[in-house]
């Protein structure tokens, strides 16, 4: 049963691969690009990553869908096909397809208990996690303490972006708008007549936000964690902004608050380290923290996570809320 | 190697090159930004590719772990978990330059930006 | 418990990651954000001086992160080679920021320095970062830090130029960093492990097998385009070109070096010894490259209307020298791209600090508008033709020690070695020839437009810091026991390890 879905999903993922290619009105690529990352969320799950699934899910289909939308509103709806030299391209292409398919001739197999891959550091993970850390989700583990300092760097790769699309969109645009914000609210609130949408995107909205709380505090039980909750929460704004005109979601979470959230969520990670270090241990030795490493260990991984969630809600509204508004800017 | 894993590794190839095609011959940003997406996509699925275990369960402890209790590799999921996040990042970072090449320049694209580059 | 003097190899890419996000937060009017990165960079500058001499003294250091033992965990490694880059780049940056206290703020308004300066903190620490791991997948994270920050930095240039620059170079720096990591995982596949150190040891295992050598081709793919070696090197002038000029002091003197950092630890600790006869074929690959990138560089550069474009060519021909040295494949190589990389640091930052001085002066960067410039700015002018003689390598500046040591490598090759070596003067008289170009319109034409007295000369800070380096060239020049000892060590270390 596994297997025919397995062949399902990676079959489908091709085949949309292309159509998002192929299509040349923009809405419709980006519409498939979502639907891409849904498939590709269910072959991450049918592959056993159930967490790399969820946040695939919530960032992909859902995050980079809006995003994308938001970019087509204010550039093109429709891409134009020019003639051009395409055989380069297709060589290029295709020689380093050719390269990789011969090395999967001597590749592990996929699956096999015995590959490289699943012997020496993996099994150490899996048999230490509950002796050190003693939380279930081995994922987790890795994530905030064992590999802390890469989730340290990837939190800051994310605040990067937030203050970038901050510093690119905040340049005042050379066409006057034509529109003032009330109006674009109006035009927006026209959903009004839709209603079932908007009765059911507001039921929506508490919903998102409490699974997001459940998927940060309980990533070290269940899949979940930092990156996903965020995301998650992200998109409950990101709903309410779209039902209720983005002015609104302007205005309940300004961006001169949401830059100091993103800062203050990295500084928490960055501050965690630097404390271990002022208690005379290691950078991100979270043992400095507690008498008993077990505690210190859980402490180190909730405040760790607490600041990659916030950073990550923080950065993903700020720049929806500047691409959402700049046709009033 | 079985047919399922073969199949998987051909279509993470796939993907791969298809998302490499759009990057090089599209010629609007935000299409090529699409293509970036996918092909960043294909390389997160042979991470994950990587990860599984005949017989595995995900990397989660349920209760007590028993004796010869086989788990998916935890550390591909991780490294990918990582790229995700600087996925999104490098994405809406492009899209927010190519609004406002749109702004500065009247189209997205390269043929009109670089005609226009050209002449100044 | 541990002191602040084992704390450095860390506190090295903590300090500014943790500052960064706070300078983001700060007002923008007001010099507080530049203020606040300047101190931070001078800081991270004195930090690397500490690690530079620890290396000199124990060879190398290293450094547990959250006290997990390796491959576990993340371990920093810093061996001679990293210390001298992390010198290289925060030295760069404070080069460029102090340039920036006068000359950025006629190119980017006072509303936006927060975030450009919070982003150029950011830059630094990626790079660093890079420079100092020991894991492989870690060297992708920080990569990426750092060239997210430098998409932003250029895409905030004067002109809307700057934007098409920002966004080519995003699409090659992504496409180049997934293809590393696409090395990466096939690596991993191999092996078991991302901890390089523990990677070239178990590659002995799998050594000379479909996936290693597809995963070697790989990641030499991706770092060349993040390095900008021919055909990948469009990219480069461009964001050189229409970054502001602070920022392209910055980045002309260390951001693609980096990269070839990267190559040269996994070209000899890892894919050396496990590649068996497709070495030869990939290093004969990468020599023809870097060749036809310094031969077509300089060519282009000769014909360049601009000056800042002239200078990224220029870079373009300096990096395949680099390149060169490194596809050598010998100690005596590694030892010449290690000097190299050094001495075209303190060079260019030297010519694109003159040229910031210029462009604030004149308001532009094309060379025919700079004409007359010797006269109303000699100090500046003096200072660039100064490192323009290192560029081309006269006797007694940094530039001839570095050609020195490369056609020493270079001849070792045998007949290959003397056409190479010709090759080498000849791109060398190419740049005589763009040289001497800027230099005869500065001196030798008529003025276009007239500075307004009280306005000629370059900024103080801009001279300081223009004449600094140029006195490091010529320091270099004549005393460059430092950067030798420190290019000998890392070579022993690396082909030792190869053995």
């Amino acid at each position: 049963m596994m297997t025919f879905f397995g062949f399902f999903t990676l079959t489908m993922v091709a085949v949309v691969a292309v159509a998002t290619v192929v299509s040349s009105n923009l809405f419709v690529a980006s519409m498939w690009f979502g639907i891409f990352s849904l498939l590709m969320a269910s072959n991450f799950f049918i592959l056993d990553a159930a967490d790399v699934a969820l946040t695939e899910a919530a960032v992909g289909a859902g995050v980079s869908t809006v995003l994308f939308m938001g970019a087509l509103s204010l550039t093109a709806d429709k891409e134009s096909i020019r003639q051009g030299r395409r055989l380069l391209p297709i060589v290029v292409v295709a020689v380093v397809g050719l390269v990789l398919l011969i090395a999967t001739l001597e590749q592990p197999r996929l699956g096999d208990p015995l590959a490289p891959v699943h012997q020496h550091v993996a099994p150490w993970y899996i048999e230490k996690t509950p002796e050190y850390i003693n939380i279930p989700n081995i994922v987790t583990a890795i994530l905030a303490s064992f590999r802390g300092y890469d989730t340290m760097g990837e939190v800051l790769v994310i605040f990067t972006a937030g203050i970038g699309v901050l510093s690119v969109l905040s340049f005042k645009p050379k066409k006057r708008a034509s529109i003032s914000s009330e109006e674009l609210g109006q035009a927006i609130r026209g959903l009004q007549h839709h209603a079932v949408l908007r009765v059911v995107g507001k039921l929506l909205i508490p919903v998102l936000l409490l699974f997001g709380l459940l998927v940060q505090f309980h990533g070290k039980y269940s899949p979940g964690g930092g990156f996903s909750a965020g995301a998650l929460f992200a998109a409950a704004i990101m709903l309410y902004g779209i039902l209720e005109g983005a002015d609104r979601s302007a205005k309940a979470m300004p961006q001169k608050v949401m830059i100091n959230l993103a800062a203050l969520g990295c500084t928490i990670y960055t501050g965690v380290g630097v404390a271990c270090m002022l208690l005379g241990h290691h950078f991100l030795d979270y043992n400095a923290l507690w008498t008993d490493p077990q505690i210190a260990q859980y402490y180190g991984i909730l405040m760790v996570e607490f600041g990659v969630g916030l950073t990550v809600t923080a950065v993903l509204i700020m720049i929806f809320n500047a691409i959402a508004n700049r046709a009033t800017y | 190697m079985n047919l399922l894993g073969l199949y998987n590794y051909w279509i993470y190839i796939f993907l791969l090159v298809v998302g490499l095609y759009a990057v090089f011959v599209k010629g609007n940003y935000v299409k090529r930004m699409i293509g970036l997406g996918i092909f960043q996509s294909a390389v997160f699925l042979l991470f994950i590719s990587m990860d599984k275990v005949e017989g595995g369960t995900g990397p989660i402890f349920r209760g007590v772990p028993t004796e010869g209790q086989l788990f998916a590799n935890p550390l591909p999921q991780v490294l990918i978990l990582t790229a995700i996040v600087v996925g999104i990042a490098v994405t809406s970072l492009g899209l927010a330059i190519a609004i406002r090449i749109r702004e500065e320049y009247g189209s997205v694209e390269e043929a009109d930006t670089r005609r226009m580059d050209d002449q100044s | 418990m541990m002191t602040l003097y084992d704390q450095l190899p860390v506190l090295v890419v903590v300090l500014p990651l943790f500052l960064a996000p706070l300078v983001a937060t700060l007002p923008s009017r007001g010099k507080l954000p530049w203020l606040v990165a300047t101190i931070t960079t001078a800081l991270t500058f004195a930090i690397s001086i500490s690690l530079v001499t620890q290396v000199l003294e124990t060879g190398s250091l290293t450094y547990l992160l959250g006290n997990w033992p390796i491959p576990f965990g993340i371990g920093l490694y810093i061996g001679p080679f990293s210390a001298m880059m992390a010198l290289i780049i925060s030295g760069a940056s404070l080069a460029g920021l102090i340039v920036s206290a006068s000359a950025m703020d006629n190119e980017v308004p006072a509303e936006h320095q927060s975030l450009l300066y919070s982003c150029w903190l950011l830059a630094m620490s990626g790079l660093i970062g890079i420079v100092i791991t020991g894991d492989a997948f870690n060297v992708f994270v920080f990569m990426e830090i750092s060239s997210l920050a430098s998409y932003v930095m250029v895409a905030n240039g004067p002109t809307r130029q700057g934007l098409t620059a920002s966004f080519k170079y995003l699409v090659t720096g992504t496409m180049g960093a997934t293809f590393y990591l696409i090395g990466v995982g096939y690596l991993y596949m191999m092996t078991g492990t991302l901890n390089m150190a523990d990677m070239a040891v178990r590659l002995e295992d799998v050594s000379d097998t479909l996936p290693v050598i597809v995963a070697g081709g790989f990641l030499i793919l991706g770092l060349a385009m993040k390095a900008a070696l021919f055909p990948m090197h469009a990219w480069m002038p461009n964001a050189y070109q229409f970054a502001p000029s602070a920022v392209a002091v910055f980045f002309a003197a260390c951001s693609t070096k980096v990269a070839l950092y990267v190559m040269l630890r996994f070209q000899f600790q890892i894919l050396t010894p496990n590649l068996g006869n497709h070495l030869e074929l990939l290093n004969a690959l990468i020599m023809t490259l870097s060749v036809i990138g310094f031969i077509a560089g300089s060519l282009i550069a000769i014909f360049s209307d601009n000056l800042k474009r002239l200078l990224g060519y220029s870079s373009v021909a300096q990096l395949g020298y680099i390149v060169l040295a490194i596809s050598l494949g010998t100690s005596a190589g590694i030892s010449a791209a290690i000097i190299h990389t050094f001495n075209h640091a303190i060079m260019k930052a030297a010519l694109f600090a003159a040229v910031a001085a210029m462009v604030l002066r004149f308001g532009s960067s094309k060379i025919e508008d700079l004409a007359g410039v010797g006269k109303q700015m000699p100090l500046t002018m003096l200072g660039f033709a100064l490192a323009g003689l290192s560029l081309i390598g006269v006797p007694l500046t940094a530039g001839f020690i570095s050609k020195w040591y490369l056609i020493q490598a270079v001849l070792e090759s045998g007949t290959l070695g003397i056409l190479l070596t010709l090759l080498i003067l000849t791109s060398s008289l190419m740049a005589v020839i763009y040289i001497w170009k800027v230099i005869e319109i500065a001196y030798f034409q008529p003025a276009r437009q007239e500075l307004p007295p009280g306005r000629r000369e370059a900024p103080a800070p801009v001279l300081i810091v223009l004449w600094a380096l140029v006195l490091a060239n010529f320091w270099f020049g004549i005393d460059p026991e430092l950067v030798l000892s420190l290019a000998r060590s890392e070579a022993v270390n690396l082909m030792g390890v190869g053995k």
